[in-house]
């Protein structure tokens, strides 16, 4: 059987930029929206201690506490650093909205592809 | 099959001159200073004992990837790697997202290397008096030059590479030998190990920076159109690199875990250099600066050179305009590629947090990783063993498929757990970036040369 032959059209050098750009753009604003926006990074909160001022009050041991001042620190300088922790509480519907984007894009990816590889394999081998 | 382009009527392919050597230098070469800076996010995750469990979790998830990519990138030998194999095994929208993967996860590389690098010098500044010393011309500095010694040429940057990384991994070495592993005169685990500040799901967020200790190993097939010889040299290359980055990760952790405070390590941004300050020994010191310093420089080399061949890659197939799939037609490198992405790198390097560009490189490799679950089934779906020749045949498939998608689900929570926006920020540029594809960009691609492997009609088709 004959195979079927598609010529694309040829793209002009100002199509190619436009191409180019949108990309670039793409990427920037993806990449730059959750850091402008101050979204990314997560929830963070702070542990409350007993003294913020002193090794013992922020719960540094005394092999903690030499270790920090050969770094450079001191209760001040460290209490930032010791007292920040991760806020893992998440809402179940915004877990289940991640999955759903998740599958929903690579479901996306193979249906497309899908068709697109069969032109690929009947121009290559023919048609069945 | 060694693939061309044609610059002024003539027809130019990329080199083949490399050997199973410089497969190990760029796998590991580019994997490396995982262990010098950005594992250790995942103590702040998680705390020490889970960073552990991630460092061999992740481990086994890299097996996986390397298991899988041994026998297909041995199978589909083409520049690209994953792209090339995407686009024969699934089709060119998963091969154009295939690609972006690719070119992201090392350009964020890139850039963390070049801001790695720039802390690195304004910190040794700083101890040494100068303290006015600024990390932005270090960061620049850095991504100009590797730039312009890959746009010279794939052997010498490879070259590089070598040297570079075996220094960066004998000073890995030498520091796990000085601190004694086998007293505790310097280490002291008994009183800085702190059990699991997050409980089990620490262990589990801990997962999403423990893929740093390897992410890019998988770079190894991108040179698989100027490797000698492709069947034997990527997966040896790829192997041999699994597994120095094993022992190299675990000696690691030990060494860090052992000497600072796990508040401080989980926020450390060289927390080897950081060791060897911890170890009062000024040779150690200038070991482990130079050590972080040659580390930074081979990574960022390394994803320069395969972002640039992927971008190449989708350029010379028109995935992208055909501009960027021009081989230079003396030093035979994809130059304008490389110039291409210089700003991207410069830009992220220059605004970003260093923990927000690693998570960028993650999502990107993770998204790679899921890819590679399903690519596989699909090969051996399409061309079942004996159909074609396949240089190396895993063992035990499907298992490494399923566990590898297992895996990387969980790893998709992790991520959720403290940085879930840029995950769906992400996923939405995908999505949009694929609809452009297939809508818009697909028309200008040859459907039948996205096909030129010598192999008969896939089943099913």
């Amino acid at each position: 059987m004959a195979n079927s032959h598609y010529e694309p059209p040829k793209q002009s050098t100002f199509g190619q930029l436009i191409d180019s750009l949108f990309l670039l753009v793409l990427v920037l604003g993806a990449l730059f929206t959750p850091l402008y926006l101050k979204l990314a990074g997560g929830g963070k909160v702070d542990l409350a201690v007993a003294d913020k001022t002193t090794w013992a009050g922020l719960g540094q041991n005394a092999v903690q506490q030499a270790q920090w001042e050969k770094l450079g620190f001191t209760p001040d300088t460290a209490a930032s650093m010791i007292t920040s922790r991760f806020d893992y509480s998440f809402n179940v519907a915004e877990l289940a909205v991640t999955a759903i984007v998740i599958v929903g894009y690579f479901a996306l990816l193979f249906i497309f592809s899908r068709s697109e590889y069969r032109e690929v394999i009947e121009e290559r081998f023919g048609k069945r | 099959m060694t693939q061309s382009t044609a610059v002024h009527g003539e027809k130019i392919s990329l080199l083949r001159v490399l050997g199973p050597g410089h497969v190990w230098a760029l796998g590991v070469g580019i994997v490396l200073v995982g262990e010098y800076m950005g594992w250790n996010f995942a103590v702040g995750k998680g705390g020490m004992i889970a960073a552990l469990i991630a460092c061999w979790v992740a481990g086994l998830l890299y097996t996986c990837v390397a298991m899988i990519d041994s026998e297909v990138t041995s199978t589909v030998a083409a520049a690209g790697g994953q792209y090339a194999q995407a686009k024969h095994i699934v089709g060119p929208l998963m091969a154009f997202n295939v690609g972006l993967y690719l070119v992201f996860a090392y350009t964020m590389l890139e850039a963390a290397n070049a801001i790695t690098l720039g802390y690195l010098v304004q910190t040794v500044g700083t101890m040494a008096g100068f303290s006015d010393v600024h990390d932005k011309p270090f960061i620049v500095l850095t991504i100009i030059f590797l730039a312009w010694l890959n746009y010279r040429g794939v052997y010498a940057t490879l070259t590089v590479n070598l040297v570079l990384t075996a220094i960066a991994f004998i000073a890995i070495l030498i520091l796990f030998a000085a601190v004694k592993p086998w007293s505790n005169e310097l280490l002291d685990h008994k009183a800085l190990l702190n059990g699991l500040p997050y409980g089990w799901l620490g262990v589990i967020a801990s997962l999403h920076f423990g893929l740093w200790y390897y992410l890019g190993i998988e770079g190894t097939c991108q040179a698989a159109e100027e490797v000698r010889s492709p069947a034997r040299s990527l997966p040896l290359g790829t192997m041999t690199g699994i597994m120095t980055l094993l022992i190299a990760a675990t000696m690691t952790w030990y060494v860090c875990s052992g000497l600072m405070p796990w508040e401080y390590l989980g926020q450390a941004v060289t927390p080897l250099f950081d060791a060897a300050r911890l170890t009062n020994s000024m040779p150690l010191m200038v070991l482990l600066f130079v050590g972080t310093v040659f580390s930074t420089l081979a990574s960022a080399n390394g994803c320069i050179n395969d972002a640039s061949r992927a971008w190449f890659s989708m350029g010379r197939d028109r995935y992208l305009p055909i501009w960027f799939g021009a081989v230079h037609p003396t030093n035979r490198t994809p130059y304008r590629s490389i110039v291409f992405l210089v700003p991207v790198a410069l830009v992220f390097a220059y605004f970003a947090p260093l923990d927000q560009v690693i998570t960028f490189s993650i999502l990107s490799g993770l998204l790679g990783y899921t890819y590679m679950s399903f690519n596989v089934i699909l090969f051996r779906r399409k061309w079942p063993l004996g159909t074609i020749k396949r240089g190396y045949i895993h063992p035990f498939h499907p298992l490494p498929a399923i566990v590898l998608l297992v895996l990387c689900s969980v790893t998709y929570f992790a991520v959720f757990l403290g940085y879930g926006t840029q995950l769906v920020a992400m996923l939405v540029f995908f999505m949009v970036a694929s609809l452009w594809f297939h809508f818009h960009r697909y028309q200008y691609v040859r459907r039948g040369d996205q096909f030129t492997m010598q192999w008969p009609r896939p089943q099913g088709y």
